[in-house]
């Protein structure tokens, strides 16, 4: 032991890693969980188109007009596109980690995950068909 | 395969180095070994100076919990061919401050484990004359897989909540707090509910998972804690109701 020593006998002189702003970049787990959490961002932005559509709506059919003439841009729809796919991919981390929020119990036993994940998968696709036969059926 | 491994350990000496630096040592690669008979080697055989803390040898005291190629792993229970050619890269548990190489100090973790009770705690204790608290299978059942955990704290070390708000009270000691919660003898729900509904509590948690994804136990402790939300929020939400009792 040399005599420089810069800590006492009993204060051990701990060492503590600073954490990096990039932490989220060391493995692909990180990231995925942090693209998970920026996908809100994009579903904000499709509430406030909506809000838009909405009161496109109210102002009657020039205001309409306006909106749709907006949302038929190139860059309406790259944004569009946009925020389709991260709805889909916050959806399916959501569906993935619903099993892990909700322990559903049947007569005390539990309720294996994988049929939580395909319950969930399932009312997507019943309200994803009864969406497309109101839009198609027109 | 080769005959011998290199283990690059994490070694900090304070009286020496102002922050850690890693020391190769190379070691033989038996197919029984783990990645803690390496180091147990390496400490007998080679460098005696080498620091680290181990007990059980076979996953149940919590005791050899350490990173593992960047990995939150209990080296009792890693084996070394799983790490060939290697290098294998061993250091101290992430988020902990470091004492000595591979030795970390979890005060920390101690205090946030005491504050959220994890013992059963009785409004009223019946008289020894009326005999146990009785449970069913089904019961033992709700709580048990929580009961599992070894605190080998390999959990913090997952969470990067920890690392960015040491505060947080964390994995395992939520999951602690929901095993006595769920647990039919107890009735201590409520005063651990204003616990952990506090700032440093559940809400910290974002739900990154990772925790339940190195535990060795299988506790799952992200399901605890994303349970535990469900009822606080479920709590909040009777006590806004016009007939709650405030």
């Amino acid at each position: 032991m040399t005599t420089e020593a810069r800590y006492s006998l009993y204060h051990p002189k701990w060492y503590r890693h600073p954490v990096s702003v990039w932490w989220w970049l060391s493995s692909w787990r990180f990231t995925k969980f942090v693209l998970r959490e920026l996908t809100s961002v994009p579903v904000a932005i499709f509430s406030l188109l909506t809000l838009w559509q909405v009161r496109s709506l109210a102002n009657g059919p020039e205001a309409y007009a306006r909106f749709e003439a907006w949302m038929s841009t190139p860059l309406a729809i790259a944004l569009n596109l946009l925020i389709f796919v991260a709805v889909l991919f916050h959806a399916q981390t959501w569906f993935h980690l619903a099993p892990k929020a909700m322990e559903v119990r049947l007569s005390g036993k539990r309720v294996p995950d994988l049929l939580i994940i395909v319950s969930n998968y399932i009312g997507w696709l019943v309200v994803s068909a009864v969406v497309a036969w109101l839009w198609l059926g027109r | 395969m080769a005959d011998t491994i290199t283990v690059s350990v994490s070694r900090y000496r304070p009286e020496q180095e102002s922050e850690p630096t890693f020391q190769d040592y190379d070691v033989p690669l038996r197919d029984d070994w783990a990645i803690l008979d390496a180091l147990n080697h390496i400490k007998d055989a080679v460098d005696g100076s080498l620091s680290y803390r181990w007990s059980c040898r076979m996953g149940v005291c919590g005791s050899c919990g350490m990173m593992v190629n960047g990995e939150p792993t209990l080296t009792c229970a890693a084996f070394l061919s799983k790490y060939a050619p290697g290098p294998v890269r061993v250091e101290p548990l992430r988020y902990f401050p470091i004492v000595r190489d591979l030795v970390v100090d979890i005060t920390s973790f101690m205090t946030k484990l005491k504050k959220v009770k994890p013992w059963i705690v009785r409004e009223d204790e019946k008289p020894l004359s009326e005999g146990e608290y009785r449970q069913s299978p089904d019961e033992l059942d709700t709580y048990k897989r929580y009961s599992m955990c070894i605190n080998c704290l390999l959990c913090y070390s997952a969470c990067p909540v920890i690392g960015l708000e040491p505060s947080f009270i964390g994995p395992a000691a939520t999951a602690l707090a929901q095993r006595y919660n769920l647990d039919s003898r107890d009735q201590g729900a409520a005063e651990r509910l204003s616990i952990l509904s506090q700032d440093d509590g559940m809400w910290q948690c974002t739900f990154v998972g990772e925790c339940s994804e190195v535990c060795p136990k299988d506790v799952d402790p992200a399901g605890a804690i994303q349970r535990y939300k469900l009822t606080g929020a479920a709590n909040w939400f009777k006590t806004m109701l016009p007939w709650a009792s405030k």
